[in-house]
């Protein structure tokens, strides 16, 4: 639980990742995602229970497992002067990355940033820097890879770009990834359990499949829309 | 966990990591390198008082007999209280430049531990202090003939001890700006200035009201600039003086880490990690 003050952001939720799985966050702007995912992270300190990751309680053994893990969203920037190249140096480093240059250049390759190692982070367009941002969080190959609306603000076509290489990083290094999105393809497309909240509360926890044939729709869009609008639990109760 | 993973995890972390403070402050020089706007302005406003001050202190040395025999203790005064000044500003600005370019969760989340970021900004803001005050000096000596290194050893002892008080007063600034964000930006540029009068920094201790004296006596830094008149116009190095300040800073410093630790501690407890901002 996470009450800031007098607001309660996440209200007693509870839920375990399976290792090696893709799930997704699903809720309106508020509902608690972005918080929940802070509190994995160790960024945020539970008012109330308790957030373990890889066997270590957040955020007071954080640093047993920081290193395992990596996060990436638009909202958090990386120094806009630095190039590509620096800052994925220094991350790489802080990381403790063995091989750091063998690293960075197999990341470019795997990325499309070769041409932009040596440019400013700060002049590239915002695609070119999720791509970076999304090079940042695989360095260190974490097997906890936490990602906050990782294609917000990206056109279709390099959404669709990022989501491939996502669920290839899955595939190979076997990661175990939590996703916060708003994007009702993108998490059609590469979750397979979805986790709703709403004003703090998981409203819902299921497969998409399963989600979408309780609530009789035919995406996850209008799930998402019915659980919005309160009237997932009215439809649930019809049927 | 796949034969491949296993091969090639990153090493886990140890308690203090140089590769860590090394990246961190590789992270500093590569923006410092990046922006002559910068490296400018670490030179500019120094170099600008030094020749008010000397000039200034040139004039009244012409008519007057006490600053003639005193020769060179305003611009000593002024080069020791930039040590302090820029010494604060510069681990605060680098620390601010995290803020800036929103980047703070990033390090937050990684393996870099408090001590390690605080180490970092130490050794920066002696570069960055060193980036503008040995050309000032320089300046000291060919308009003015006031050579800051002859003082020698003292001056090692002045400089030790007005850095410890820079560092613990940054520590301090840059978690009031991590629990607060950038509305409390302001702190790290004005907050030395509180001890400009109080350190008695161009006059004696015996200047102030008693009571006055009493907390400045508290400041470390009073130590310093007392220890450099007695140096400058008895001729006489107070070791008492800089045993004292040291003594002093051992609890400044202290305090700055401690406050530091339970600001951050804050931070992630209100959110203000993830936010990074205003």
């Amino acid at each position: 639980m996470k009450i800031y003050k007098t607001t309660t952001a996440v209200a007693g939720i509870s839920f375990a990742l399976r290792p090696g799985s893709i799930t997704a966050l699903l809720g309106g702007n508020g509902a608690g995602k972005t918080t929940t995912i802070a509190m994995i992270m160790g960024l945020i300190e539970p008012t109330s229970g308790h957030v373990a990751v890889l066997g270590a309680r957040m955020p007071r053994d954080r640093y047993r497992v920081l290193h395992r893990m990596n996060f990436e969203s638009p909202y958090v920037e990386m120094p806009r002067r630095l190039t590509v190249r620096q800052n994925l140096k220094v991350f790489a480093r802080l990381y403790g990355v063995a091989d750091v240059a063998e690293r960075i250049a197999e990341l470019a390759a795997e990325l499309d940033l070769v041409d932009l190692l040596d440019r400013q982070t700060g002049k590239l367009s915002s695609g070119q820097r999720t791509r970076v941002a999304l090079a940042k969080a695989l360095l260190n190959r974490p097997e906890v890879l936490l990602l906050d609306e990782p294609t917000a603000s990206l056109d279709p076509d390099t959404a669709d770009w990022v989501r491939a290489r996502l669920e290839r990083y899955r595939q190979i290094e076997g990661a175990t990834v939590l996703l916060a999105s708003h994007n009702m393809v993108e998490v059609e497309r590469l979750c397979e359990r979805v986790i709703i909240m709403k004003r703090g509360e998981i409203v819902d926890d299921d497969a998409p499949g399963a989600l979408l044939a309780r609530y009789g729709r035919d995406s996850l869009e209008q799930v998402f829309l019915d659980v919005a609008r309160g009237q997932g639990e009215a439809r649930e109760a019809a049927q | 966990m796949s034969a491949r993973r296993a091969s090639r995890e990153p090493v886990a972390p140890a308690a203090i990591s140089l590769a860590r403070i090394g990246a961190m402050v590789a992270r500093y020089m590569y923006l410092l390198r990046s922006s002559w706007p910068r490296l400018l302005d670490l030179i500019y406003w120094p170099a600008v008082q030094m020749l008010m001050w000397g000039f200034l202190q040139l004039y009244i040395s012409q008519n007057a007999g006490f600053f003639a025999r005193a020769g060179g203790t305003f611009i000593g005064a002024l080069l020791l209280w930039d040590i302090l000044f820029r010494g604060q500003l510069g681990f605060s600005i680098s620390f601010l430049e995290e803020m800036w370019s929103r980047n703070l969760a990033n390090l937050m989340i990684s393996p870099l531990r408090p001590v390690e970021f605080v180490i970092a900004l130490m050794i920066m803001s002696v570069v960055r202090l060193a980036i503008g005050i040995v050309p000032v000096t320089l300046l000291a000596i060919s308009f003015f003939g006031f050579n800051l290194f002859s003082l020698g050893l003292a001056l090692a002892a002045f400089f030790v001890n007005l850095m410890l008080t820079s560092w613990a007063v940054g520590i301090f600034v840059s978690g009031l700006v991590l629990r607060n964000g950038l509305g409390a930006e302001n702190m790290a540029w004005t907050i030395m200035f509180i001890l400009l009068p109080l350190t008695c920094v161009y006059y004696p201790v015996t200047v102030l009201p008693g009571w006055l004296q009493h907390v400045a006596w508290l400041l470390p830094p009073t130590y310093v600039f007392e220890g450099m008149r007695a140096l400058m116009i008895d001729h006489v190095f107070r070791l008492d003086l800089m045993l004292q300040g040291l003594a002093l800073n051992a609890v400044w410093f202290a305090a700055g880490v401690a406050g530091f630790l339970a600001l951050l501690k804050s931070a992630r407890t209100s959110g203000a990690l993830m936010q990074g901002g205003e």
